[in-house]
């Protein structure tokens, strides 16, 4: 459904290839609905964010009144940047009507007549395809002033991002739009929907997420509701990398298929002679699930009941629902897939990497406690390891976990919680040495310059 | 700003909410921020970016609080437990104290497991990459991160790695000086320079831990209120490039008292030791000046312990060959005999907006002693701004005005005096804490007098021509009145002793009166101010110590 056209053979992203492929026709019908209608279809839809949290879209839209005092705006968010997710870029570069006819429909609903897409500065080329098809869809007369002969009017700008993950968080990319830092802002008061940009109601949505209206809009509410499961409706998009056959990006309905369903029958299986370890299914800030567990869910009976089960990794559904059951989440689709060959030390090191630095530095806990825990998880690769740098990761990420400003503390922790947790031999294997001595760090600043973390453990022993 | 004046209608009641705070229901006013009301309520919340005059960013984590709302029946209403209450649905995380005000029902707990656990791990989070090097640092003594740490912070560091290096000794402008490894990044001072200073020029760089305070490219920290942020940094991140390294501050006397360096009046701490200033600070008083002052005022106390200050005691130009090194009691007799000399209309008194009220109230009587009727203060205009700085810089020119020493336009007698010295009519001249050659007079008019008294605390071009000098006191070195430009009445306090043999003023100007002939009855500073409470209807039933730490509105016509 929404890469109906990508990578389709002959597939162009201009807006003669998508007038000939039925473009702006959902548009079209839009027009003719009262705009209500259409953000009742959006609730009846049950569509989730795709952005990462999955919140539902029609309470979202749900929070703004139509005819306020204030302007009301909506914002595409295109900062696509959490590790293992790549779908929002090849909607834009293959199909990115797709995106602007799903945002003049949002905004004919939300009745907001300037919206904005944000998209990440790493995205230069997507930046470009969108200023052109924006233009194109202005000729045609599908935005700008009196859209289609209705009367409804609409402009979208595109802006992009200097490079922080942080922008990706709809607060932070609401400052970053108004010019400034993009710290996060504190929620309360700073609910979007109600002082959002420029202090006035605004719709922050995902790329993925507003391409959906459109089809929601073409099925229906309700008929688009029965794609997937009760709840966890409609298709999405995963993303699979790591250690799989064919890794790649894969539109499914939502928790039509198990874990294992997706390693294997879409992405080839694992390499030869590779045993499953560990996948993080939605996103690098998703918490880890350990291939041997196994995990207690809820099931529909036959008669209806919920009944407790226990199953493998490769059994549990790829929903929303069921990925936070098993104590993860869906998240934004970016299922990465590690073997037996993966050192989890490493692996936590390289997300604490990430995660230090793309704090944005604002409140204290995330701040402080994303490099701290990424010092320990390079100390213990370099080798300088202590007994107690186990439960010291898990505390400090303990410490920052809903503590902070935005959900980057959560990010920022979940991988180190659950790696530590779940992975608790490799992490105490490597941590073995006993305590070093509380040796002033400035005393051999000097000799310690080159190669802290080695210099350190030498001086450790006793 | 002023109270004075009552509403004829009643101000509109206000709504009282329902809070539970550590478990006892109180009631507060709406509008009222949770954090305020856990202190209303003795329930300190430690705090670092949240200042009551700025706005609220939440970025310290440090006030966290769990936090609940009442559990709501299907109907929304709230369910209520056996004693009437509503039952509370507590927040499973902790939530910021700074950012949100009271609401009807809402249940606070500030020394929860959770609570404490939230700040152990905030106090945790700051230290880890925060300097130890307390020992030399300006803030120690008054450092909030060494008060938290004591009380919810730990004894022992779990951090074995390397500290996050910044930049030291940054100089951010003329008189603030930035550590940047102390900055805790609370935004404090990005806030007050963007909102009260509207200078906006300090901000950060960098991400995450190595988030860096500096100022914007091409610019500086030099406003004239720069050195607030100093006050309301919590930390020795941001500080006094002239106070910095002079004095452990545990040592410091505090004194209440008020800036006069322009007739704003600015609420103040004097802090000394053994007999000097090292830094005049700002006192809140939400009449006058909230929390802040200038840097202009703040810094203008340096000249009271000047090389060239007037402290040995009077001067006699001219003595006898056999006669000794003056006394305070000869000085003020020979001056008094030579006054007696001349009729009333050949001595004029040229007093200061500087001078307080006693003084003005007593220079008053010894004109009227002498008969002597032109006198008058010398004005004293510069650039103001919006926020603190008056373009008066006299003090108590209200002062000066309501106890007659110069009229609606101060200064406007000047020309006269300066006439009549030129022509001869004016024989002796009297000088109170001026330099009468900025009162239209040269040196050489000057020459021209037969007697020309100066009180001062400095040299300068009318001293050296003078035949008496009287050396005085500075504003932290003695007690008395001023009245700001909006009329608010405001006491200084004693903060060290005048140096040397200098002497406080009104004394100087009551011996004089003694020696004169006038009336007596002044034994102290508090019979000058009742005296003249009981000849000036405005100061009717006030008194010295009525006018209390953050002084009183009067009403002038």
């Amino acid at each position: 459904m929404i890469f109906a056209n990508v990578d389709r053979e002959g597939y162009t992203p201009d807006i003669e290839c998508y007038l000939r492929h039925g473009g702006y026709e959902d548009l079209r019908k839009a027009t003719t609905m009262e705009p209500d209608a259409i953000v009742n279809d959006v609730k009846a839809s049950g569509l989730r964010g795709r952005g990462g949290a999955g919140f539902p879209c029609g309470v979202k839209w749900g929070f703004i009144r139509r005819g306020g005092p204030k302007p009301t705006y909506l914002i595409c968010n295109a900062d696509e940047s959490e590790p293992g997710t790549f779908k929002d870029r090849y909607i834009i570069h293959q199909d990115p009507h797709q995106l602007i006819e799903g945002m003049v429909i949002s905004s004919f609903a939300l009745d907001v007549h300037l919206a904005y897409i944000y998209i990440r500065g790493e995205f230069p080329e997507g930046a470009r395809i969108l200023e052109r098809a924006i233009a194109e869809a202005k000729e045609k007369g599908f935005l700008g002033k009196n859209i289609l002969g209705t009367g409804f009017d609409l402009e979208i700008y595109v802006h992009r991002g200097a490079g922080a993950y942080i922008c990706g968080e709809e607060t932070g990319l609401i400052e970053s739009l108004e010019g400034k830092r993009a710290y996060p802002r504190i929620k309360p008061p700073y609910f979007p929907a109600v002082l959002g940009l420029y202090q006035c109601p605004t719709i922050v949505n995902n790329v993925e997420t507003l391409c959906h209206v459109k089809h929601i809009v073409q099925m229906g509410g309700a008929e688009y509701a029965k794609l997937g499961r009760p709840n966890n409706t409609g298709t999405r998009i995963l993303c699979v990398s790591g250690d799989v056959q064919r890794p790649g990006y894969f539109e499914v309905e939502v928790g039509s298929l198990t874990m294992g369903e997706v390693i294997n029958d879409l992405c080839g299986g694992l390499k030869p002679g590779r045993k499953l370890k560990a996948i993080i299914p939605g996103g690098s800030s998703a918490k880890v699930l350990r291939a041997d567990e196994r995990y207690k869910v809820k099931e529909k009976a036959e008669d209806g009941s919920m009944v407790d089960k226990e199953i493998g990794i490769e059994e549990i559904r790829m929903d929303f629902d069921t990925l936070a059951a098993v104590g993860s989440m869906a998240g934004s689709g970016g299922v990465i897939v590690m073997d037996d060959t993966r050192d989890m030390v490493w692996t936590l090191n390289n997300l604490n990497e990430f995660y230090a630095h793309e704090s944005c530095g604002q409140c204290t806990p995330c701040r402080e406690g994303s490099l701290w825990m990424r010092k320990i998880t390079d100390r213990i690769l370099a080798g300088g390891g202590t007994e107690q740098d186990p439960d010291t990761l898990k505390s400090v990420a303990d410490n920052i976990a809903g503590k902070t400003i935005c959900a980057f503390g959560e990010a920022c922790s979940w991988p180190t919680q659950s790696f530590v947790i779940k992975f608790r031999e490799e992490f105490a294997s490597r941590s073995t040495k006993p305590l070093p001595l509380p040796t002033p760090p400035e005393f051999l600043a000097d000799r310690l310059s080159e190669e802290p973390t080695k210099a350190l453990t030498t001086g450790s022993h006793h | 700003m002023s109270t004075q004046t009552a509403t004829p209608e009643a101000p509109p009641p206000v709504q009282m909410l329902n809070v539970q705070v550590d478990g006892v229901w109180m009631q507060f006013p709406k509008g009222t921020r949770l954090i305020e009301a856990c202190s209303q309520a003795n329930k300190f919340v430690p705090r670092y970016c949240y200042h009551p005059k700025l706005s609220s960013p939440g970025n310290c984590r440090m006030c966290l609080v769990e936090m609940g709302m009442p559990r709501m029946t299907p109907d929304r209403q709230p369910e209520l437990g056996p004693d009437g209450r509503p039952l509370i649905n507590w927040i499973p995380r902790p939530q910021i104290s700074c950012a949100q005000d009271v609401a009807e029902g809402m249940a606070v707990r500030t020394d929860s497991p959770m609570v404490q656990e939230a700040r152990k791990g905030v106090m945790e989070f700051l230290l880890i990459n925060h300097p130890l090097d307390c020992p030399i640092c300006d803030q120690a003594g008054e450092c909030r991160l060494q008060e938290f740490s004591v009380e919810y912070g730990n004894a022992k560091s779990r951090f074995l790695d390397h500290k996050v290096k910044k930049p030291k000794n940054v100089v951010l402008g003329p008189r603030v000086t930035l550590d940047d490894e102390r900055c805790i990044l609370c935004s404090r001072c990005v806030r007050f320079m963007k909102e009260v200073a509207h200078d906006d020029v300090l901000g950060f760089t960098e991400r995450g831990s190595h988030n860096t305070l500096s100022c914007y490219p091409g610019k500086q920290l030099d406003s004239n209120y720069s050195l607030n942020t100093v006050d309301i940094c919590p930390v020795g991140a941001l500080t006094s490039t002239d106070f910095r390294f002079k004095m452990r501050v545990w040592f410091l006397q505090e004194t209440k008292s008020f800036c006069t360096s322009c007739a704003t009046g600015c609420n103040t701490t004097i802090s000394a030791r053994q007999g000097v200033v090292y830094r005049q600070t700002p006192r809140e008083n939400n009449d006058v000046n909230e929390v802040w002052m200038c840097d202009h005022g703040r810094l203008n106390f340096h000249y009271l312990h000047s090389p060239e200050r007037l402290t040995a005691g009077p001067i006699v130009k001219v003595l006898a060959q056999d006669e000794d090194e003056p006394t305070w009691s000869s000085a003020i007799a020979k001056a008094a005999s030579a006054l007696k000399t001349y009729r009333g209309e050949q001595i004029a008194l040229i007093a200061s907006g500087r001078n307080t009220n006693e003084e003005l109230y007593l220079l008053s009587r010894l004109a009227r002693t002498l008969g002597c009727t032109q006198y008058d203060i010398i004005p004293h205009i510069d650039l103001g701004d919006e926020i603190l700085l008056s373009e008066d810089r006299n003090p108590n020119t209200a002062g000066a005005r309501l106890l007659g020493l110069t009229g609606e336009t101060p200064g406007a007698n000047l020309k006269g005096i300066a006439e009549g010295v030129r022509s001869g009519k004016i024989r002796a001249l009297l000088v109170f804490g001026e330099d009468a050659t900025q009162a239209g007079l040269s040196e050489a008019d000057l020459k021209k007098l037969d007697l020309l008294i100066v009180a001062n605390l400095l040299p300068d071009a009318t001293t050296k021509v003078a035949d008496f000098i009287f050396p005085s006191a500075g504003f932290a070195e003695k007690r008395g009145s001023m009245i700001n430009k909006k009329g608010r009445l405001q006491r200084l306090n004693r903060a060290i002793e005048p140096p040397g043999h200098a002497r406080d003023d009104w004394e100087i100007v009551r011996d004089l009166i003694l020696a004169c002939g006038g009336g007596n009855g002044v034994h102290s500073i508090e019979d000058v101010f009742r005296q003249m409470a009981a000849d000036t209807p405005a100061l009717a039933g006030l008194s010295l110590s009525k006018i209390g730490d953050l002084g009183v509105p009067l009403q002038l016509s």
